[in-house]
């Protein structure tokens, strides 16, 4: 008798245990759930809001791709457009987000391709179910061939040969080039792009985004092991930062330029310790496709005249930082 | 009610669904599948479904087969890079070398069962624990994937795949579609079925089976009953490495090309994946059928959070989050589950 309790009182204790877990999964919709203002999505018809999918291949947390995805807000706040921007490193997860997306029938897809034919399918398929697609940042060459209607992004040659070019005005001639982020193949034709603008010998060096010290103490040890090199270029503004206090650590003579801007690179070349940093401006690859897609779904128009849409490189040195400084503090440049 | 004796009682029928490691996968998949199917209009949909399905194969038969090598005691953390490695030794061979795709899948496939067969060896001579073995393979495959592919193609990606010999067929097989109702199923699905019902077979229907939850449990008695602890052991880590080398083939097949850097991270979502459906991370108890349901999960989530259109932002908080509860309702049934075998 006691015993069938002593069960009856255990199986209580088992669903409980599985209702408060039922209410620990409920209950995370708190911050991320927040009732958004869900009109019936019709994302087919031209009247409704329209709907965009915003899928990058940044990290969550970096510092680039925040600005990005605060342009695509912007432009949705701006533009009534429903904007959903979700991002993965790999490229076989971002495809699933583009599955995702295109399972979804969203209104317009704008997809950054760091590694085109990895989402080749995926973005075939979103053509054929006739998603307006448009490319942005990397993968300029293959966006027209995939069916998207333009690209919006930098040529990572040419500003990369800008870059370069600078160097060289600079009086500089012996380059390293970091790169950090295995893969991608816009960071290497950046730094072809300085070799092709600089005059002197350029050498690449390898370094983990996700692992600041290792970055550090890789550029502090090249430039340690070379003491003839006199220019780095980084690709990126948190690698620029790294690279600016391994070369003060060692008292090398190498002077820092960096691909990307934070209030960190704004700082440093108000100080003089990076000379000059090479902007994308990334906010308008957020904010111009919300605008592109919505211009092309209410009044049929293409932007870029089958050419893509640069948007960059701006040099910012420090005749120009202080303006730009302001805008990057609250994370639109 | 009385018997003579406890042994020829018949279980109640709860007692008999809490002694099975999967069941806390299979409540949390449940809870999480209609959690997002009332939170978005399209998860529950046949083109949600291919989308999270999609998700959770590749996953699914690599956490198949690191449930065998965790009931088994062990783990494999050169799991995750191993998909990047296999996927670059078959594109390096059929894009660089010009070989047949089959030919370099084979290569791909002996390249797979050495390293696996390696760990096995290396974790059985040295009796050191798997975690750090592994670890080190990890580590070096890493290297490898890095070096080779800048040394051979100059790049960091090798790609290119579409116009080698024998893209076709091997496509068909790994990386083709199937239509049900007009919606496009991935066949890596099919596959991570069918890696499901071998591992599912191999663990409670075969000697071999038996084998793996003795080794797992205590090896020491395992060898004085006569199990081959060190087969058993090699065999499971080539399992992973063979798991390994299928989602390498799938993944270059289908993506048409390959990063140095990818599959990193991705051997801990296994274990994850593993523990949820059961797996103890002690060894000698687990389910290759939970693990697929943990995989199911991850897949869900993953992808239900883009349905719910959340910000992607606090993703990760959700997944951990989600995963903490699927092991806490795991750890109160296995208490619970313990005393009802007693």
């Amino acid at each position: 008798m006691s015993h069938r309790w002593e069960r009856a009182r255990r199986s209580g204790r088992a669903v409980a245990s599985l209702l408060a877990a039922g209410l620990l999964l409920a209950s995370c919709t708190g911050p991320a759930a927040e009732p958004k203002t869900t009109a019936p999505a019709a994302a087919s018809t031209p009247s409704g809001p329209l709907k965009v999918s915003v899928i990058t291949h940044g990290t969550a947390g970096d510092a680039f791709w925040n600005v990005v995805k605060n342009g695509a807000e912007q432009a949705g706040k701006d533009l009534g457009v429903q904007v959903e921007y979700t991002s993965d490193g790999d490229p076989g997860a971002q495809a699933k987000l583009i599955d995702n997306a295109v399972a979804q029938q969203t209104g317009g897809l704008v997809v950054s391709m760091a590694n085109p034919e990895a989402l080749r399918p995926s973005i075939e398929a979103a053509v054929r179910a006739g998603i307006p697609v448009i490319t942005i940042n990397s993968g300029e060459d293959k966006s027209a061939a995939y069916g998207a209607l333009t690209h919006v992004g930098q040529n990572e040659s040419i500003a990369g040969q800008e870059a370069g070019k600078k160097f060289k005005d600079l009086g500089k001639h012996k380059l390293l080039c970091v790169i950090h982020e295995a893969g991608n193949v816009g960071q290497a034709q950046r730094c072809d792009g300085a070799k092709t603008g600089f005059a002197g010998t350029v050498q690449t060096l390898q370094v983990d985004i996700s692992n600041p010290t290792d970055a550090e103490s890789r550029i502090r040890g090249a430039v340690q092991t070379d003491s003839s090199i006199d220019a780095v270029l980084t690709l990126n503004s948190q690698v620029a930062a790294r690279a600016v206090s391994a070369i003060k650590s060692v008292n090398a003579k190498a002077q820092v330029a960096t691909f990307d801007l934070n209030s960190d690179v704004v700082a440093a070349i108000k100080a003089g310790d990076v000379l000059f940093a090479v902007d994308q401006q990334q906010y308008e690859q957020g904010y111009l496709p919300v605008q592109f897609l919505k211009l092309y779904r209410d009044n049929a128009n293409v932007v870029g005249g089958g050419k893509p849409v640069l948007t960059g490189p701006d040099l910012v040195d420090k005749s120009t930082v202080d303006k730009v400084g302001q805008y990057v503090q609250r994370g639109t440049r | 009610m009385t018997t003579l004796d406890e042994r020829l009682a018949k279980p109640r029928l709860t007692d008999r669904l809490v002694v099975r490691p999967e069941i806390g996968a299979l409540l949390g998949a449940v809870v999480v599948f209609l959690f997002f199917t009332f939170a978005s209009d399209k998860f529950f949909s046949a083109s949600g479904a291919a989308t999270w399905l999609d998700d959770a194969a590749t996953l699914g038969i690599m956490a198949v087969a690191v449930s065998l090598l965790m009931v088994g005691g062990e783990f494999d953390l050169s799991a995750g890079v191993m998909t990047a490695s296999t996927s670059l030794v078959t594109a390096i061979l059929a894009t660089q070398a010009g070989w047949n795709v089959w030919l370099a899948l084979l290569v791909s496939l002996v390249f797979a069962l050495t390293v696996g067969a390696f760990n096995g060896w290396l974790v059985m001579k040295t009796g050191l624990p798997s975690f750090i073995v592994t670890l080190g393979t990890f580590l070096a495959l890493q290297g490898l994937n890095l070096g080779v592919t800048r040394l051979v193609t100059g790049t960091v990606q090798v790609s290119g795949m579409r116009s080698t010999d024998g893209y076709a067929s091997a496509g068909f097989v790994f990386a083709s579609t199937v239509d049900i109702g007009g919606t496009p199923f991935q066949i890596s699905i099919v596959w991570w079925l069918g890696a499901i019902a071998v591992a599912a077979w191999l663990l409670v229907r075969t000697r071999f089976g038996n084998w793996i939850f003795a080794v797992g449990g205590s090896a020491g008695s395992a060898r004085a009953v006569g199990v081959p602890v060190v087969r058993t052991k090699i065999l499971l880590f080539m399992g992973t490495a063979l798991a390994g080398w299928l989602v390498g083939s799938i993944n270059i097949l289908r993506f048409a090309s390959v990063q140095a850097n990818q599959g990193i991270g991705l051997e801990f979502q296994y274990i994850i994946a593993a523990v949820i459906g059961g797996c103890l991370l002690t060894g000698g108890f687990g389910s290759a059928v939970g693990a697929a349901i943990g995989a199911l999960i991850f897949g869900m989530a993953r992808q239900g959070i883009v349905f719910a259109g959340w910000d992607n932002d606090w993703f990760m908080l959700f997944l951990g989050i989600m995963l903490l509860a699927a092991v806490l309702v795991n750890n109160a049934l296995r208490r619970r589950a313990e005393r009802v075998r007693r």
